[in-house]
């Protein structure tokens, strides 16, 4: 598992141990990478965090357009593994969990133990710093800076 | 009120239930619900699913026959479940004074009944 940042972990990890999930990625809605577990490449990260925003960004987009507010989560199940994809508020605004998970677990227990994750981060997370301004060049050297966190690179 | 409706609310009736649910056991999703107030029947259909899994894996490990019926006692209640056709699973929650004889019996019955 890695995180960007730290206070993520503890909460992640009790998740990791109590859903069997086989991937978990979590990431702010703009697609930036906060902690993942199981992806072994940055491009894989990378491209999973940008393509799970751009769903929950689409249902919400859904969700307005048949008057039905917000959506819980996506859930897409498949014969050998299941993906799992819900956003949830933190101080620090809109985070979204990504959960890939086999038949050694279930939708039902993911759903379970990642409401309990959003619980756990929202008791663990400290004050929210001060936003900068978010220019070009500093997304770039987060990016990286967050790659490294991530990756050990 | 569909006739699936009708089947859990009729579970709901032995005295100290406090819910039934219909629930895929693969995933552990509720497919339908008649619970009182206050009672979350999500985290129950999850465990029960996958308890129900686990143990009918471990039967067949042991060269035993697939279990009929699951009954998990704790300090301050039950949950009963019972297997049903499709892979659904029907989930009962009970107070610590339920009777739970005839819970079963309903359950069963219940079971039956959704096909």
């Amino acid at each position: 598992m890695r995180c960007v940042e730290p206070w993520v972990a503890g909460p992640l990890q009790a998740f990791l141990d109590e859903s069997s999930a086989r991937v978990t990625l979590l990431m702010t809605s703009s697609g930036q990478v906060i902690a993942q577990d199981g992806f072994t490449r940055s491009v894989d990260v990378m491209a999973a965090a940008a393509l799970g925003a751009a769903i929950v960004a689409s249902t919400d987009a859904i969700a307005q357009l048949t008057g039905a507010g917000r959506y819980g989560a996506v859930l897409h199940q498949g014969t050998a593994q299941g993906l799992y994809l819900a956003p949830f508020d933190t101080r620090r605004g809109r985070w979204i969990g990504l959960v890939v998970f086999g038949p050694e677990t279930s939708a039902g227990l993911v759903q379970l133990f990642f409401r309990d994750l959003a619980q756990a981060l929202a008791a663990a997370e400290p004050e929210a710093r001060p936003g900068g301004v978010l220019l070009a060049e500093n997304f770039e050297r987060e990016l990286n800076a967050s790659l490294r966190s991530l990756f050990g690179r | 009120m569909t006739a699936l409706q009708a089947t859990l609310e009729r579970v709901t009736r032995v005295r100290g239930i406090r819910g039934a649910m219909l629930v895929h056991e693969g995933d552990g999703l509720v497919v339908a619900e008649a619970l009182a107030e206050g009672v979350e029947g999500a985290p129950v259909a999850a465990l029960a699913a996958s308890l129900l899994a686990r143990l009918r894996r471990a039967a067949a490990g042991a060269g035993l026959a697939p279990p009929e019926f699951l009954q998990l006692r704790a300090e301050r209640g039950a949950v009963l479940a019972v297997p049903a056709a499709d892979e659904l699973l029907l989930v009962a929650i009970a107070d610590r004074d339920a009777n739970l004889g005839l819970a079963r019996l309903e359950l069963r019955e219940a079971a039956g009944r959704v096909r």
